[in-house]
């Protein structure tokens, strides 16, 4: 058995997904290695060769991979695929765009979101904004996986470093073109990867009322920033801060729902988080039911008082 | 431009669905059923694109059993213009549905096909990649903007972090997230309308898809519950457990 990890990154630094990705790797195949592709990414890979217990890490660079464009992204992989028994991606917006399109050009049936490997072919994933779990058995030769980084500890980096192997880069294929990209630069830590996150619902009430309250109680913390996909749809907040079913999965040590009334949906993105506290003045709010600390409150009077008192 | 649109019949959106007690599914009997959410976005797209003059024709395609009819008049009363039903009472997987869909985007050849990003059933999240390999057409998943643009499209997409553009050459597959549009409620008038468009009805052998299943669900359990919590009185009783019991500040 022989995997595959394709690093997550942005041609500057490693993303933290990919150590839980490995981490998912190791548990499916005894060798695993990590694909870096991209362009003046040596940085990259360096980092990812001290990844423990990696076998080699390639490097693939070239005009037609700076941008992460899937067309070209599905085709570097498919040319390596076939050494693989398994193919892991981090199940990020780039991993769920790129691993359909490679399980296809594979021919191969794809595995979106495990959280649980049982076996190097059978699988848990979650099913119906997780109010089921499905255990699936694979029996294509090649598995493309997405993993849900939540499901699975980060292999620690530090060892000696592995070798890293150049590989060809892929021709473009012509078929779609980078314009431009706009990542909000910020401080906070990835919501992802978050050791805490406080979150905000509908009942923030407006995009300058979400900024106000909970910006100070998530620099006190130390916190990421999330939100519900009713603060999303009205406009309160970006769209890659929605946690839940359609948006991100996330399992802090520590998630605080403001003003959130715990859709299923919602429930869905943060359930598997260590501490969860919900601070709504709607006493049957669904959101009570799965948080450790329940407090029935304003929030507009007791997030201040939690900030000042903190 | 002739568009095309997938759908897919899910469980609503509203519905909590509950494990069946042999474990081998959900229990989808007399629930209500209803499409896919962000498939209703990617209808509404086509008939926006229509009314701005760019698309000049939408078809809707579903996959999958007989009430799926229901779910293709939906998409008409929206606005599509024809519907095609590839009908199957067998299990679907996405890259069984992607061949599928090849097979009709091959026959239609349209210039555009806007899938949902995922369907809130197996919430797999895969079936437009696969079609946009399989027809080796260009994709741009998760988008929240399209538009045409000297003959390509051009379309803001969400990603980690923020946003990016990318140009597609035509033809295309494209794949709706939430922010793309707000669907419209559908009028009366229209659901009549509806009523008198075309609706094929075709099926994979006629097709000549094979569609048999790849993955095979072992057993389908309940997710593990947490354990109930406490109600905390004040901000100060708050911060004293999460100081000294829960310890995580």
């Amino acid at each position: 058995m022989n995997a595959l990890v394709i690093a997550e990154h942005d041609n500057h630094t490693l993303k933290l997904a990919t150590l839980n990705t490995v981490s998912a790797a190791r548990l499916c195949a005894n060798t695993v290695d990590v694909l870096v592709m991209g362009q003046g990414c040596e940085a990259v890979a360096q980092e990812a060769a001290q990844i423990q217990g990696l076998n080699q890490v390639l490097l693939a660079q070239g005009e037609s991979l700076a941008h992460g464009l899937a067309e070209n992204v599905a085709e570097q992989v498919l040319a390596l695929a076939r050494e693989y028994t398994h193919v892991l991606f981090a199940s990020s917006a780039q991993g769920k765009n790129v691993a359909p399109r490679l399980a296809a050009l594979l021919d191969v049936a794809q595995l979106s979101d495990i959280s649980h490997v049982v076996d190097p072919n059978t699988f848990e994933r979650s099913i119906y904004a997780g109010n089921a779990v499905s255990t699936v058995l694979a029996s294509d030769p090649i598995k493309v996986i997405t993993v849900r980084t939540t499901g699975f500890d980060a292999t620690p980096e530090g060892a000696g470093p592995c070798p890293i192997k150049a590989v060809q880069a892929v021709a473009d294929q012509g078929l779609s073109r980078f314009i431009r990209q706009e990542v909000a630069k910020s401080d906070r830590p990835e919501l992802a990867g978050a050791k805490i996150i406080v979150s905000g619902g509908r009942a923030m009430g407006s995009a300058e009322k979400f900024n106000d309250v909970l910006i100070p109680l998530a620099d006190k913390l130390g916190a990421a920033l999330g939100a519900s996909r009713a603060a999303v749809d009205a406009g309160y907040a970006p769209n890659d801060w929605q946690v839940g079913q359609t948006g991100k999965i996330v399992a802090p040590d520590l998630y605080v729902a403001v003003g959130i009334s715990g859709a299923i949906q919602h429930l869905a993105g943060m359930k598997d988080s260590k501490v969860i506290v919900a601070i709504n003045k709607d006493a049957e709010a669904p959101i009570f039911s799965v948080a450790d600390f329940s407090l029935e409150a304003d929030l507009f009077s007791a997030v201040p008082e939690l900030v000042a008192k903190l | 431009m002739k568009v095309l649109v997938a759908i897919k019949r899910v469980v609503d959106y509203n519905v909590k669905v509950r494990v069946k007690s042999d474990h081998t599914g959900v229990d989808t009997a007399n629930v209500k059923m209803s499409m896919n959410p962000f498939d209703e976005i990617a209808v509404e797209e086509a008939v926006r694109l229509k009314e701005n003059g760019v698309a000049t024709e939408i078809i809707a395609v579903s996959c999958g059993v007989t009430q799926c009819t229901e779910t293709l008049r939906t998409a008409l009363a929206i606005g599509a213009d024809r519907a095609i039903l590839v009908e199957t009472a067998l299990e679907l997987q996405p890259l069984a549905v992607a061949k599928l869909l090849l097979a009709i985007v091959l026959k239609e050849k349209p210039d555009l096909v806007i899938l949902g990003k995922q369907a809130i059933d197996d919430d797999c999240n895969q079936t437009g990649q696969m079609l946009a390999a399989l027809a080796h057409m260009p994709q741009a998943t998760f988008a929240s903007k399209i538009e045409l643009v000297d003959g390509r499209l051009e379309v803001s997409r969400e990603i980690d972090g923020g946003s990016e553009v990318l140009s597609l050459q035509l033809p295309a597959i494209v794949t709706t997230d939430l922010r793309l549009n707000e669907p419209r409620f559908i009028t009366l008038p229209n659901i009549v309308k509806a009523k008198k468009k075309t609706l094929d009805v075709t099926r994979p052998e006629d097709l000549g898809v094979d569609v048999t299943p790849r993955l095979q669900t072992l057993k389908v359990s309940e997710p593990s519950s947490r354990k109930s919590g406490i109600k905390v009185a004040s901000v100060d009783e708050l911060i004293v457990q999460l100081k000294t019991v829960a310890k995580v500040i």
